[in-house]
């Protein structure tokens, strides 16, 4: 990585190590996020590594955006989880909102003053983006939104939501689904209710409720029709390389605490470290970081350089999760009685690991995103 | 006002497990990341402090290889204006008396300064001789052990030391070396790390300084270590038998003997 990066990565590792890991544990069990230490991120530039100078962030990019999620998921992946979400409702507004749209929100989340959110997802499904039965109407100058989205990631603590909702047919009968940006307060804008997550708990999750919501036709996002392609472009590029890199985070936690505790235990006399089965497992553990970090990697030098990386994306995520939870398997088995003990972070690292499966897409779903295109391009 | 910052670049402390000693007897220190003397981020967060306060800007020396520049990029990351790495093959294996002699030259031939802040002691040798050394160089009045800085119509430094503590009020320009206890110091902003990599970090080698080649490096040293060695610590076990009361007793007595418990 470039100098710049490295300084990146420190300054993120110092924070990390003072803010985030003395507090993880708690936040878990308790199921808080931490709005504060959020705040505290955003006025250190975390937040806002994609968002150019002239609208108040540091223009560092998505490769530094991977940094910062590596290294504060290495000790809390849901407080990671929280801000790659923030991150989401960032890039759709930056892609394709207009300037005024630009300078009104991208200054306050750049800087963490304001936290963000995208909400696609409804109880009929995720992936099935063009499944979603939330509807706008335009009438009398006024988008009439009414429906519910669910699995929301920052609900509660978003102060700007973009969100996609149905607004016709085309002319094909195909459902037209268009993208809105909504601002907490806005009446008949609910918090619904707040689900209790396996893992990624320092995270919040929950439904939002829209009833005869009216907006503003300024609130419409791109062009009307956009909603699948700014969706999908945000989730795919933004959301999924977002995932890999808090299970590349986990990774690394299994493997700093692996080989933590493999040092420290002592058995017959010597180290874990001096046995060999032992040394079996902590190589294991470094060949799926190196391979996840090189996918992660990957994929945002690939966006910073301007090119597409939804495939890419999906490769990084669909390895780096599954690794995660690998690595978190073999690390409580490395630790033996102690693996499964709360008073280590191992266990809470397999249930975080297992939770970053399905945000994003399942391990099926880029399955069928790396199956199609690599037909697509060996035909 | 202008203020002068000395930063060391040591191996980092939380490494300091990996560190061995060769056959020969130096100190084996591969594969360990370099940083920044853990106490001179605490003087560089009081220079910074000072200046926000006061005005000014801050300046940051350096006396090492031209790869510790990453260091002095850091300082300006926090929110150094100014870096100057003194940088010379000649400056190698100098001991505390030739650093600070090369250290008084760059703040002369780049001062003057009204206030030079130092940590109190490297991590890794621990001396505490060269920010004293700097003002006798320069003249100047020097204070160590410093754990507050007041800074109204004068300076008011309390300083702490094993014997006690000692309030001075000092004229400016002085030399104050602090302790890690002074502050906490800040996190890099990302804002910070991308001013530094715009700044330039001005190397400065030998003829620029104008310094004596006698005085400085291993020829300008009057200490030379003639034998480094692993101090062997080993907790003292004792196997106290007996019933409850007995061993309780014993413990307390010990503890007492140890200077752990007051009568």
């Amino acid at each position: 990585m470039a100098g710049e990066q490295e300084l990146v990565r420190k300054a993120v590792i110092e924070f990390a190590e003072r803010e985030v890991a003395p507090h993880a544990a708690e936040w878990d069990e308790e199921d808080l996020c931490p709005v504060d230490v959020l705040k505290q991120m955003g006025q250190l530039g975390f937040l806002g590594t994609i968002v150019p100078p002239e609208y108040g962030g540091t223009g560092l990019g998505y490769t530094a955006r991977a940094v910062v999620l590596e290294e504060i998921a290495r000790h809390s992946a849901g407080l990671a989880m929280a801000a790659m979400t923030h991150y989401l409702g960032i890039e759709p507004i930056l892609r394709y909102g207009s300037e005024e749209q630009k300078r009104r929100y991208l200054p306050k989340l750049a800087t963490g003053e304001w936290m963000s959110g995208l909400a696609t997802t409804e109880p009929s499904g995720g992936s099935d983006l063009s499944g979603q039965q939330t509807s706008a109407e335009l009438k009398d100058g006024k988008w009439v939104i009414n429906g519910r989205k669910c699995f929301i990631t920052n609900f509660d603590i978003a102060d700007v939501c973009v969100m996609v909702a149905r607004t016709g047919t085309d002319d094909k009968g195909r459902p037209e689904l268009s993208a809105f940006i909504i601002e907490k307060g806005t009446p008949g804008f609910e918090q619904g209710h707040r689900e209790d997550k396996l893992g990624l708990r320092s995270s919040s999750t929950g439904d939002l409720v829209l009833k005869d919501v009216r907006l503003d036709e300024s609130a419409l996002l791109g062009k009307r029709g956009d909603g699948i392609k700014i969706a999908l472009g945000t989730i795919g590029e933004v959301g999924r390389p977002g995932m890999a890199a808090i299970a590349l985070g986990i990774i690394k936690g299994c493997l700093e605490e692996g080989v933590k505790f493999a040092r420290e235990r002592i058995i017959y006399g010597k180290p874990l470290t001096n046995v060999q089965a032992i040394q079996f497992m902590i190589a294991e553990n470094r060949t799926d970081y190196d391979a996840a970090r090189l996918l992660v990697y990957n994929a945002t030098s690939l966006k910073d350089a301007g090119n597409r990386c939804d495939v890419e994306s999906s490769v990084a995520k669909l390895y780096s999760t599954e690794a995660a939870v690998r690595c978190a398997e073999r690390t409580i088995e490395l630790m033996g009685g102690y693996g499964v003990m709360n008073q280590y972070p191992v266990g809470r690292y397999l249930r975080d690991a297992m939770t970053t499966i399905s945000a994003g897409g399942t391990s099926q779903i880029m399955k069928v995103v790396i199956g199609s295109d690599s037909i697509r391009k060996m035909q | 006002m202008r203020i002068a910052c000395l930063v060391k670049p040591v191996p980092d402390p939380e490494h300091y497990d990996r560190i061995s000693v060769s056959p020969n007897g130096t100190l084996v220190r591969a594969g360990i990341p370099i940083v920044m003397n853990p106490s001179d981020r605490n003087a560089l967060e009081e220079a910074l402090k000072i200046k926000e306060r006061r005005g000014g800007d801050v300046t940051v020396f350096s006396m090492a290889p031209d790869d510790a520049e990453g260091v002095l990029r850091e300082a300006v990351a926090m929110g150094a204006d100014h870096a100057i790495l003194l940088s010379d093959r000649n400056f190698a294996g100098a001991d505390t008396l030739a650093t600070s002699y090369v250290l008084a030259k760059a703040l002369e031939r780049f001062g003057p300064f009204d206030l030079i802040l130092a940590g109190n002691e490297s991590a890794d040798s621990s001396t505490s001789q060269v920010p004293s050394q700097v003002g006798v160089w320069l003249s100047i009045p020097a204070l160590t052990g410093v754990a507050e800085i007041e800074h109204n119509e004068s300076l008011t430094v309390r300083c702490s030391s094993e014997g006690g503590r000692a309030v001075y009020e000092v004229d400016l320009p002085v030399i104050l070396a602090v302790k890690r206890g002074i502050n906490s110091p800040r996190y890099t902003s990302f804002a910070g790390i991308i001013r530094a990599n715009k700044t330039e970090i001005k190397i400065v080698r030998a003829e620029d300084l104008g310094s004596d080649a006698s005085m400085t490096g291993l020829e300008g040293s009057p200490t030379k270590t003639l034998k480094t060695s692993v101090l062997d610590i080993c907790r003292k076990g004792e196997y106290v038998e007996g019933d409850a009361g007995d061993i309780a007793d014993r413990i307390i007595n010990e503890l007492r003997k140890a200077g752990a418990l007051r009568e």
